[in-house]
């Protein structure tokens, strides 16, 4: 099978500092991934990496997936504006609407199409800060069921929600696999990674391990992932296998 | 004294007043809806600290050439977009936050233009610079405060969409295109232009007040970001009018009274606006629903 993501001695970080460092490896295309690690593991930027938004310091990323879609921590979203969730969700029509075009009749059945799966039928006139963390989390969902993207990206998607919603987004995860969508999901609910996701990259900064979920959350690779020191060695050399 | 007298007559009688309402009309126009992005985006102070900005470019404008619309205009206009693109620059290369950016250049920029302007001008001079003169808008002026107004509002209304993205969710927005930091950088020229085009009719010191206080009495009566965008330019039009008014039959100055009218329909939203005024906040509902 394809990969539909390959690193190439990938280190990203920040102001000199790698938050990920030297990572190989291929994502299947139609695989289905989990990265866990400790915070500040670089889990997060990887994702950023992926999406283009982080240049790399390092290494190479190559994207093979006609299209990205990225689902965002809620922490990065300023649900103050004044928007309603119809409008955030439209914003899933994207690449077609574009900056300018008008959202059409079809692109309204699809948005109301996408708002019934994920349970926010009757929600379209709310604004974003009157939704639960859970409902907030429903309406990121079904703007990425409308980006209908080939590679998506999950950034803690099932943080802080209650076990129904994550059984509803879960299913919702599991229908995009069998679509043959890749799928990489950072993720801290380890039993979940192991009932959902048969992949698995455990990372803390440097990777952990990688490959068959029962393979990767093994006792002692979780035990060296933990004993990561979070804060950044300010007076660290030059890395020697840097280019 | 008829109605007449009291709403149509000073308009009618005099071309400064017609000028006047005229400009701060047009100002409100496009000024009040970049307002309550301003708002919107917690900016309203920088806002402030922008309108700043533009006095030494202004005030080496007056240096060079007196009294004269271009020379001023083209100077505030000058600094304004250096310290907002510097600040912008300085906030997406290096860790300073954007509010610490412009803080550190509107201070130096103050600093400048007050002592450019006390090495020349007269206190007359530095009271028209800090407080305007809307009373004696000429027709050069009139059509600079119009032209920005209309660029304003062609400009809000093509950027809208990518505009309130950057606003809410601007990683999605740089997952899907580059035009954040585009957009952003717009959003300030903008914001420079507006307060430029409010600095010739009230000054540097009250242009911001045009801007943030209309759209922060629209944020206390809804919820709702169209009607927040409308509300806004009807108070700004209710307060220019009335403004204009009273410091006619009172004798008062104009510039100043439109901003204090601006505060009155301020503190009435702030009292009982229906999208978060004081009465609705601390007077929850009697009654509620069954779900």
């Amino acid at each position: 099978m394809s990969a539909a993501l390959t690193f190439d001695d990938l280190t990203l970080g920040y102001d000199r500092h790698p938050a990920v460092h030297h990572l190989s490896g291929a994502v299947a295309s139609g695989g289905l991934l989990a990265i866990v690690g400790p915070n500040g593991a670089g889990k997060s930027t990887l994702l950023k990496g992926v999406m283009g938004i982080l240049r790399p310091m390092g290494g190479r990323i190559e994207r093979n997936a006609a299209s990205t879609a990225y689902l965002p921590q809620a922490a990065e979203i300023d649900r103050t504006f004044p928007v309603s969730v119809y409008d955030f969700v439209a914003l899933g029509c994207w690449r077609e609407a574009g900056l300018f075009a008008a959202i059409g009749g079809r692109q309204r059945a699809r948005i109301d199409d996408a708002l019934g799966k994920v349970g926010l039928a009757g929600f379209e006139n709310r604004s974003l800060s009157t939704l639960s963390g859970g409902q907030m989390q429903r309406a990121l969902f079904a703007r990425l069921l409308l980006q209908d993207a080939s590679l998506v990206l999950l950034d803690e998607p099932f943080a802080a929600i209650d076990q129904r919603t994550t059984h509803d987004l879960v299913h919702l995860v599991a229908e995009w696999q069998r679509e043959g969508r890749t799928v990489i999901a950072v993720l801290h609910d380890l039993s979940l990674v192991h009932d959902v996701f048969p992949q698995a990259l455990l990372l803390a900064r440097e990777p952990v391990a990688w490959g068959a979920t029962a393979d990767v959350l093994t006792a002692a690779n979780l035990l060296t992932a933990r004993r990561m020191v979070e804060a950044f060695d300010d007076s660290a050399a030059v890395c020697e296998r840097a280019a | 004294m008829t109605l007449y007298d009291a709403l149509i007559g000073p308009f009618a009688e005099f071309s400064f007043m017609r000028r006047a309402l005229a400009g701060s009309l047009a100002l409100s126009l496009g000024s009040a809806p970049l307002g309550v992005l301003l708002l919107l985006r917690r900016m309203s102070l920088m806002g402030d600290a922008m309108s700043h900005a533009i006095l030494p470019g202004a005030a080496i404008g007056y240096l060079v050439s007196g009294f004269s619309l271009g020379a001023m205009t083209i100077g505030g206009l000058g600094a304004g977009l250096a310290v907002a693109v510097l600040a912008g620059v300085v906030s997406r290369i290096t860790t300073l936050r954007e509010d610490a950016a412009i803080a550190a250049f509107y201070i130096l920029s103050l600093a400048a233009g007050v002592t450019i302007l006390s090495a020349k001008g007269s206190n007359v001079d530095i009271f028209r610079v800090l407080f305007g003169s809307i009373l004696g808008l000429d027709d050069a002026t009139l059509l600079l405060i119009a032209s920005v107004s209309s660029l304003t509002l062609i400009a809000l209304a093509v950027l809208m969409r990518p505009l309130v993205v950057e606003f809410v969710d601007p990683v999605f927005l740089a997952s899907q295109s580059r035009i954040g930091a585009v957009v952003h950088i717009a959003f300030l020229a903008l914001t420079v232009l507006n307060l430029v085009a409010a600095f010739h009719a009230l000054g540097t010191l009250l242009s911001v007040g045009i801007l943030i206080i209309p759209a922060a009495a629209a944020r206390l009566c809804t919820n709702d970001f169209g009607r927040l965008l409308g509300l806004s330019v009807v108070f700004a039009f209710l307060a220019s009018v009335a403004g204009l008014l009273v410091s006619y039959h009172w004798e008062l100055a104009s510039g100043p009274t439109i901003i204090l009218c601006t505060g009155l329909i301020y503190l009435v939203a702030l009292l009982f606006g229906p999208g978060g005024g004081i009465i609705k906040t601390l007077r929850p509902a009697r009654q509620h629903l069954k779900g």
